[in-house]
């Protein structure tokens, strides 16, 4: 199990890595959610994976997870959300003062 | 509580008159004045135990292990500043009143003034040294918006920016400064350090020490060679220059000068190096000012000149020399801004400040030209005037040294040289504007200013008259209370009379007396060298070739990392991660694997897993066809939603769930004003190095977290769990943590959410772009924006939806939901009213201003958090309760559910502000009728078919790919 999520971590780096270093500013945009979602996983995953114990304070649990990362993601969920949506709004007004949604201005 | 609240009131009162100056000129004038009063009525009733000799401390814990308080102090020296602050600040207000022409700005300059009188009290009045560096950082940013206020200028921005940076610059050493003197003395509490004087001084760090603050009083009291800055700082509005200039800004330099002199005074570092920058700044300041044509350039150097004549009295350092330069400050003070202002009113009735232009005003305006000429008596130290007084204490003093320190002669032979230097720029003050023929083509006809323009000068005229005449009655118990003060002990004897009998201070004054009317008679050909040969020394070009070295370099520096590319920004970004993650795992030499055993993998897991690869690497692959990539970003979303699910963060995988699915919304909306598809990048070598680059981070992340799940695990978790019900009052405890135990970090969140979306509603204001005129290549939109079916559902939804928002919002405390998850929810809820009934529909009937929701939920959130201050609780401290209803049984009540309901609102507001704007957008780009209602947010409704499709606007390839998809899905 762990070692599916590090290498699904592992993609997901990659592939958001890739298409961040792209040219043109949609691209890097999807490439920014992609490594969010990676570094998402990342943080929830230091808390280790445990399977079936929500916490949630609940009579007769046997454990609970270690609730800290998932605070911690939560609010990284919602800030990365006003990331992207600050991001695209500065690709449409490259696009709109620049006229091209090429990430340097140019075209190359 | 008292200094305090009189320290911080000039703040609060700024901003109440930038807002009253509204409502006009005496509105200002009168909000101002009170401004001034309320902290002038609170020192003065402290008054009765400083006579006494208390001295007042007021101290609130800050960060009591870093040495911070907020801490204030009322002394002699205190009271005396603060009372030239108070009461110029008040003249300076009536006078700006009738000086700034109607087309000004009269609440700016005032809001501005009041914030500097703030900086200055807080200067002043600081108990702690650090309190006292952020209160004479305010004052170097105030005066660069006080001498920059005619913004339109290019030279008021750069006299602005030069004071800014070279006061700035000493602050930075001042800061370094007191913090050596921290570390001596243990503490940054005057008290503590001005009873270490002998510590500090025999401490091997003191001359580092002294050195640096010296650095920091000598940029802010304009010393040679930093005084360049306050000559171009006449830019401002002449108020300003009579405020800044004459008892505040530059006055701080010698405040700290005297504040810090029982701690570091009496050492022959002090005396020389003190004494000699004064001295020179003295000479060059008398001389220099004699030669200026701009009127207020003449009053600039001599304001440099008496700044380093002070600082001579302060380096001497016998406990006269104290009295005699505290009197000084005074008597600069008024004589000073009282000559500012008659220059601003000659200024202001003539239309030009050049002397060469501005003669014979006797005969129109004979009574400013009478105070005008009583403050120039004082500033030239003639006898019935409160300057000779000081003076002829300076000259004495000078005199005096001659044989204590080495090359003392040269001390009064300076003095005397510049004291005649003196008498010359003031006769010619005199002489030049008032007399001196007839005045030669002035832009306007002048006459005696309005009335109240020269009650303020009248005021200071009186006060150099008085204090010259009888200076035992009217300045002694002030002059008393601030010298004892300075040497933290008795004053010395001194006698503040106008004739003490003969001596080499009364040969000096006849000697500068005879040596200055003597120059001003041989001006003519002085004048003519000068301008052919000299005055063309400007410290100015030093600075402004340090500043060019400064930019170069800097520019060279960011020019090597940052190439204006961002693909290689970040590709150098990647790298140094990986070499530097590379590193410490190699320098650590531990494993990479851990001793933790492993979990077994199941078959959903697996199949989860697969799922989120190749909805990720397919991604990749068709990343050029940018709907199907965002179609398939959002299959990885929603399979990391399942990843939380699977392992125990049901809160995450609701979160995750909704900002999925606005997220997609946002970047569909987004993408139908962008091209369809990315241009192939034919560079193959950089695409198989981004290749390389993004497999190798992927690989590196892959090991670190392998690294990391295979190692034991320790945590503070248990702290939270056993927390969480009896000190949060909830059970789930993600959520207590959120809104309780870490509620300033949630509270630090939604401020970040709600600027993000105020800062994109700004960018989306007025940004016109046009958007894909069909959903493909001869695929014209659907004619019908917003089928029945789907508006007719919509609306059923929307009670249902709100329901379960408002549900997941209230049990969050105790189950998996919340304020973010309800917040997104709610959003997704209204916006798909926008999706499926189009804008103009839905305004109709929501709210379209989303700012308000955004404030008030910020409001409430903080508020909820102060309320806890009420009952003596730290900041943002809960607390809970049980109460029971009929029919509805027991139920918990927590204060953090209001807190929760703030991030709610917060969250409801920028979410729909970002997609609302982006819709409105839409409308804005289009226009022109014939195309409107062919987007996906049409504010038209069903408009019939369409036939004329426009012509694709869009450059750069095009693909059909998913096109009408995205027409009818929204």
């Amino acid at each position: 199990m762990e070692a599916l999520l590090s290498l699904l971590i592992g993609i997901l780096t990659a592939t958001g890595v890739y298409l961040m270093l792209r040219a043109q500013t949609f691209p890097v945009v999807l490439g920014l959610t992609l490594l969010s979602y990676a570094v998402n996983l990342f943080l929830f995953a230091a808390g280790r994976l445990v399977v079936g114990q929500p916490p949630i304070i609940t009579a007769g649990q046997a454990g609970y997870t270690d609730p800290l990362p998932q605070a911690l993601v939560l609010t990284a969920i919602v800030i990365g959300f006003a990331m992207t949506a600050f991001v695209i709004m500065l690709a449409l007004k490259a696009r709109a003062e620049l006229g091209t949604d090429d990430v340097d201005g140019g075209e190359y | 509580m008292t200094l305090t609240i009189a320290v911080l009131l000039p703040f609060l009162g700024a901003a109440g008159v930038a807002w009253g100056s509204r409502l006009g000129r005496s509105t200002a004038i009168l909000l101002a004045l009170l401004v001034v009063l309320m902290p002038a009525i609170l020192v003065l009733s402290l008054l009765d135990p400083l006579v006494a000799g208390e001295t007042r401390v007021e101290s609130f814990a800050w960060l009591p292990a870093a040495g911070l308080n907020i801490a204030f102090r009322l002394d002699g020296l205190g009271l005396l500043f603060a009372g030239l602050i108070l009461g110029i600040g008040a003249l300076v207000i009536l006078y700006a009143r009738y000086y700034l022409s109607e087309r000004d700005n009269l609440g700016r300059l005032y809001a501005y003034l009041l914030l500097f009188m703030g900086a200055m009290l807080g200067v002043v009045l600081s108990e702690n040294l650090i309190q006292m560096l952020v209160f004479w950082e305010l004052t170097s940013l105030s005066s660069f918006l006080l001498i920059g206020y005619w913004r339109h200028r290019e030279d008021a921005r750069t006299g602005a920016r030069m004071a800014l940076a070279v006061t700035g610059a000493g602050g930075l050493a001042l800061l370094g400064g007191v913090l050596l003197l921290g570390r001596m003395t243990g503490s940054y509490d005057l008290s503590v350090i001005l009873a270490s004087g002998d510590l500090i001084r025999a401490h091997p760090l003191y001359a580092p020490t002294l050195l640096l603050i010296l650095l920091g009083i000598f940029t802010k009291s304009a010393q040679f060679p930093f005084h360049f800055w306050l000559p171009h700082a006449m830019a401002a509005p002449t108020p300003v220059s009579s405020y800044l200039h004459s008892a505040t800004m530059v006055k701080a330099g010698v405040f700290l000068l005297a504040r810090l002199f029982p701690a570091l005074a009496g050492t022959w570092e002090w005396n020389y190096l003190v004494v000699s920058f004064g001295m020179l700044t003295l000479l060059t300041g008398a001389v220099i000012a004699l030669f200026q044509h701009d009127l207020k350039g003449l009053l600039a150097y001599s304001t440099i000149s008496h700044l380093g004549l002070i600082t001579v009295l302060f380096g001497i350092g016998t406990p006269l020399a104290a009295v005699a330069g505290i009197f000084h400050i005074i008597n600069h003070a008024t004589f000073k801004a009282g000559l500012f202002m008659a220059a601003g009113i000659i200024d202001h009735e003539t239309g030009t400040r050049d002397m060469r232009r501005i003669n014979g005003l006797w005969k129109s305006m004979p009574y400013t030209g009478t105070l005008a000429m009583v403050a120039a008596s004082a500033m030239a130290g003639v006898p019935l005037f409160n300057g000779f007084l000081s003076k002829e204490m300076f000259f004495g003093e000078a005199a005096g040294v001659t044989d204590a320190m080495a090359l003392g002669w040269l001390l009064p032979i300076a003095a005397t040289l510049a004291g005649a230097f003196a008498v010359a720029y003031s006769l010619r003050f005199v002489h030049d504007v008032f007399f001196n023929g007839e005045p030669v083509d002035l832009p306007k006809h002048p006459h005696e200013p309005p009335r109240w323009m020269l009650v303020p000068v009248e005021v200071l005229v009186v006060i150099c008259l008085l204090v010259g005449m009888l200076p035992a009655l009217t300045v002694e118990p002030i002059l008393h209370l601030a010298v004892s003060a300075v040497l933290q002990g008795p004053p010395p004897e001194h006698d503040l009379a106008i004739w003490h009998g003969f001596s080499p201070a009364v040969l000096m004054s006849i000697l500068a007396m005879g040596g200055g009317v003597f120059i001003y008679s041989l001006r003519h050909p002085i004048f003519d060298w000068w301008d052919s040969h000299g005055g063309r020394v400007d410290f100015r070009r030093g600075y402004e070739r340090l500043l060019q070295l400064v930019l170069t370099l800097a520019r060279g520096v960011t020019a090597w990392l940052d190439q204006g590319s961002l693909p290689r920004l970040l590709r150098f970004f990647v790298i140094v991660a990986l070499i530097l993650g590379l590193g410490g795992w190699l320098g650590s030499g531990s494993p990479i694997v851990g001793s933790v055993g492993l979990m077994t993998l199941d078959a959903i897991s697996l199949i989860t897993g697969l799922a989120m690869a190749v909805a990720a690497i397919a991604t990749l692959i068709w990343h050029r066809q940018r709907y199907l990539a965002l179609v398939l970003v959002g299959a990885v979303g929603l399979m990391v939603a399942l990843v939380f699910v699977e392992f125990s963060a049901p809160d995450l995988a609701l979160t995750q769930l909704s900002v999925e699915v606005v997220t997609v919304i946002l970047l569909l909306l987004a993408l139908y004003f962008l091209p369809q598809t990315s241009r192939a990048e034919t560079r193959s070598p950089r695409l198989w190095g981004d290749a390389l680059i993004a497999v190798l981070a992927g690989l590196g992340m892959s090991i670190f977290t392998w690294a990391i799940l295979t190692r034991p695990y320790e945590s503070i978790a248990g702290f939270f769990l056993e927390n969480s019900v009896p000190g949060g009052g909830g059970r789930n405890v993600v959520n207590v943590i959120l809104v309780d135990f870490r509620g300033f970090d949630t509270l630090g969140e939604i401020t970040v959410l709600g600027l993000a979306g105020l800062a994109i509603f700004a960018m989306l204001e007025k940004l016109r772009l046009s958007g894909q005129m069909a959903a493909g290549p001869g695929m014209p939109w659907h004619w019908d924006r917003h089928p029945i079916i789907v508006s007719a559902l919509v609306r059923l939804l929307l009670p249902l939806a709100l329901l379960v928002a408002i549900f997941i919002l209230l049990r969050g405390h105790n189950l998996p939901g919340g304020g973010f998850i309800a917040g997104l929810i709610t959003a997704i809820a209204l916006i798909m009213q926008y999706l499926a009934n189009g804008i103009a529909w839905t305004h109709d009937r929501l709210p379209v201003d989303m700012h308000p929701v955004i404030g008030a939920g910020l409001l409430l959130a903080t508020v909820t958090g102060l309320v806890s201050f009420l009952f003596g609780y730290p900041f943002l401290t809960t607390t809970f309760g049980h109460f029971a209803w009929p029919l509805v049984g027991e139920f918990e009540l927590a204060s953090a559910m209001v807190f929760d309901i703030g991030v709610w609102l917060v969250v409801v507001g920028s979410t729909l502000l970002i997609l609302i704007h982006l819709g409105l957008m839409y409308d804005a780009s289009h226009d022109d009728p014939s195309v409107a209602g062919s987007g996906p947010l049409s504010a038209a409704g069903a408009s019939g078919p369409r036939t004329d499709v426009a012509p694709l606007a869009e450059s750069g390839p095009k693909s059909a790919t998913g096109q009408s998809a995205l027409g009818s899905s929204i």
